[in-house]
């Protein structure tokens, strides 16, 4: 068994973030990765992907975009080559290829299983990402077979899917932007909307996410918010990176063809139904974006900014049909693909250690796991609302690698 | 105005306790709502609700509950009571209103008055089975509310929307459930 001070599972932009933070503090470890470096970008991101944050804001702990269009998105190949970069820049040990296949408490430190032998340390960082797992529903399993279904992490593009209609589960980030090329290729797309977090790309002449940056609303920590629980589900908002900048929206979608229907809520005798709540999601919805405008309103106000930014402006509910189907016959032939944009749920049945929760998903506090000197990292409003960004993960990583040095000093400070 | 003074009667420190004791116990979170529904005659049938289980236990209303339910005259009944149909619209404005208040005293917000009328619209083809294409239940449903609250209109459509989004009956009539009809 080789030993060492401290595992990081994932060689993500966390785990790199998080190397690059224990070197710092002169903390022995190994990476260890499933794949390569980036491996979820490599394989499991579709084709047309960028990102939902601009250049600017790509940054990890003393690394950041050095490019000419800082207002740019990065696409799926400038993101692997930007997380490779800093791999590279902050010379993480990472062993590539190396599964793990089990987490044990082994005395005051772990026991890591792998695939490629086995590690002993005191301190684990769970950094395997928090999107690497299509979530399904249990109901997929009872669709017809004549319907093709395929995940996110298994689509690429438009052109692999039969040429007849396409139902997309799901209206998050994900949803939509398949919503849209699918339908664009010649499909006829009917997007099946739950819960979902509308935002305008652009707002007055800024970014929204230079707003929310600028405005604190990233830095939103953890112990703040009324209610992170909730907090954690909140899906990703509805935003596409181009590089014409456009707000990509329901009423986009309807703009250019696409059906609504509400959340896809069973499956009886073929048939697919609908929830008829669509009308109170969209409200949901709009009334959040109104009351995130607002506040970015009040913000720019008080910083003095509206001499120099465009007027306030508000944007039109999201426009629902009078009567939206609530249901679709799947053997009919109108669905041929079943595009499941339903979100992702990592697996940590490999963690053999009493941390999870009866989902199946870790719990801590902040990032801080229940089990001493095992901490997570990476995923959705870890310790703030940017958690789960590329540029978020970096004061995170600071942070716990502060706690994790503490512990194995044996002072952990109070966080 | 802060939470504190606001009072529309709701305990919402004992409904956030019971989600924080539930996250810890999901089993207890197990209820079973029970109605008897014993036929009177004609169209005429009278419920009552008394016990239920949840908690772990079985539990009791603080005294019985009874409803009547029959099809008015134009259905050539004897109108001895609501028609079921119109039962489920009473459910589902209690359930929302319920909502509203509770949403509102977690928001402090502090209700004056609130009511709800609830129509649901429906086509009595498809009971009298004139035309298959046509559904039993009720093709549209709308809840339109007057709110007296000391609340912006904004907040007091995010009180209607919240309550939607948490609301049992709203749930049961949006989607679909699995029913078994079973006979002794």
């Amino acid at each position: 068994m080789r030993t060492v001070t401290a595992v990081v599972i994932g060689a993500g932009h966390a785990g790199l973030a998080m190397s690059r933070c224990l070197a710092e503090r002169s903390i022995d470890h190994v990476v260890l990765e499933r794949g390569e470096v980036a491996h979820s970008w490599k394989t499991e991101r579709w084709d047309s992907l960028r990102l939902l944050t601009p250049n600017w804001q790509s940054r990890l702990p003393g690394f950041g975009y050095a490019g000419d269009e800082p207002d740019d998105f990065m696409t799926v190949r400038e993101v692997v080559e930007f997380i490779e970069g800093y791999a590279n820049f902050v010379s993480a040990p990472v062993e590539t290829g190396t599964t793990v296949e089990a987490v044990r408490a082994n005395g005051d430190g772990y026991v890591i299983e792998t695939d490629q032998g086995t590690w002993g340390c005191r301190a684990v960082v769970v950094a395997s990402g928090g999107f690497s797992a299509a979530h399904v529903p249990a109901v997929a399993a009872a669709v017809p077979a004549s319907v093709e279904q395929i995940t996110t992490v298994r689509y690429h593009a438009p052109a692999q899917l039969s040429e007849g209609g396409v139902l997309v589960v799901g209206a998050s980030a994900t949803g939509i932007q398949l919503a849209d090329e699918i339908h664009r290729s010649g499909r006829q797309v009917t997007v099946a909307v739950g819960e979902h977090v509308r935002l305008p790309r652009v707002y007055r002449g800024h970014d929204i996410q230079w707003w929310m940056d600028r405005a604190g609303v990233l830095d939103e920590r953890y112990d703040e918010v009324d209610d992170i629980v909730r907090a954690r589900r909140v899906p990703s908002p509805q935003l596409v990176g181009s590089p014409e900048r456009i707000t990509l929206d329901l009423n986009a979608l309807t703009g250019i063809g696409v059906n609504l229907v509400g959340r896809f809520a069973g499956l009886s005798d073929g048939m697919a139904q609908f929830s008829g709540s669509l009308r109170n999601v969209c409200a949901l919805a709009d009334l959040k974006q109104t009351r995130l405008l607002d506040r970015i309103d009040e913000w720019a106000t008080d910083a003095g900014l509206d001499p120099d930014v465009p007027a306030a402006e508000r944007f039109p509910s999201t426009t629902v049909e009078d009567a939206p189907p609530l249901g679709i016959d799947l053997t009919s032939g109108e669905i041929e693909t079943i595009v499941w944009a339903t979100g992702f749920r990592p697996d940590y049945s490999w963690l053999d250690v009493p941390v999870l929760d009866h989902k199946g998903q870790v719990r801590h506090d902040g990032g801080i796991v229940a089990a001493p000197g095992m901490y997570l990292l990476g995923t959705t409003f870890l310790r703030r609302r940017k958690s789960s960004f590329i540029h978020g993960v970096g004061d995170d990583a600071s942070d716990l690698s502060d706690h994790l040095a503490g512990y194995l000093a044996g002072s952990a400070p109070p966080l | 105005m802060s939470a504190t003074e606001v009072d529309n009667g709701v305990n919402v420190e004992a409904l956030l306790g019971a989600r924080e004791a539930l996250t810890e116990t999901p089993e207890a979170g197990q209820f079973n709502w029970r109605v008897t529904c014993n036929w009177v005659k004609g169209t005429h049938s009278n419920s009552v609700v008394e016990g239920f289980f949840g908690l772990g236990a079985e539990q009791q209303h603080r005294k019985q509950f009874t409803f009547d339910a029959d099809h008015p005259e134009v259905f050539a009944s004897e109108d001895l009571g609501a028609t079921p149909a119109e039962i489920v619209l009473v459910a589902l404005g209690s359930c929302l209103t319920a909502g509203v208040a509770a949403v509102a005293q977690h928001r402090g917000i502090q209700l004056n008055s609130v009511s709800a009328t609830v129509d649901g619209a429906m086509d009595i083809q498809g009971i009298l089975g004139v035309d298959g294409d046509v559904r039993n239940g009720y093709s549209d449903i709308k809840v339109t509310y007057e709110i007296d609250a000391d609340a912006t209109d904004a907040e007091k459509e995010a009180l209607v929307a919240q309550s939607q989004k948490r609301s049992a009956v709203y749930d049961c009539v949006t989607n679909p459930t699995n029913v078994t009809v079973a006979v002794n």
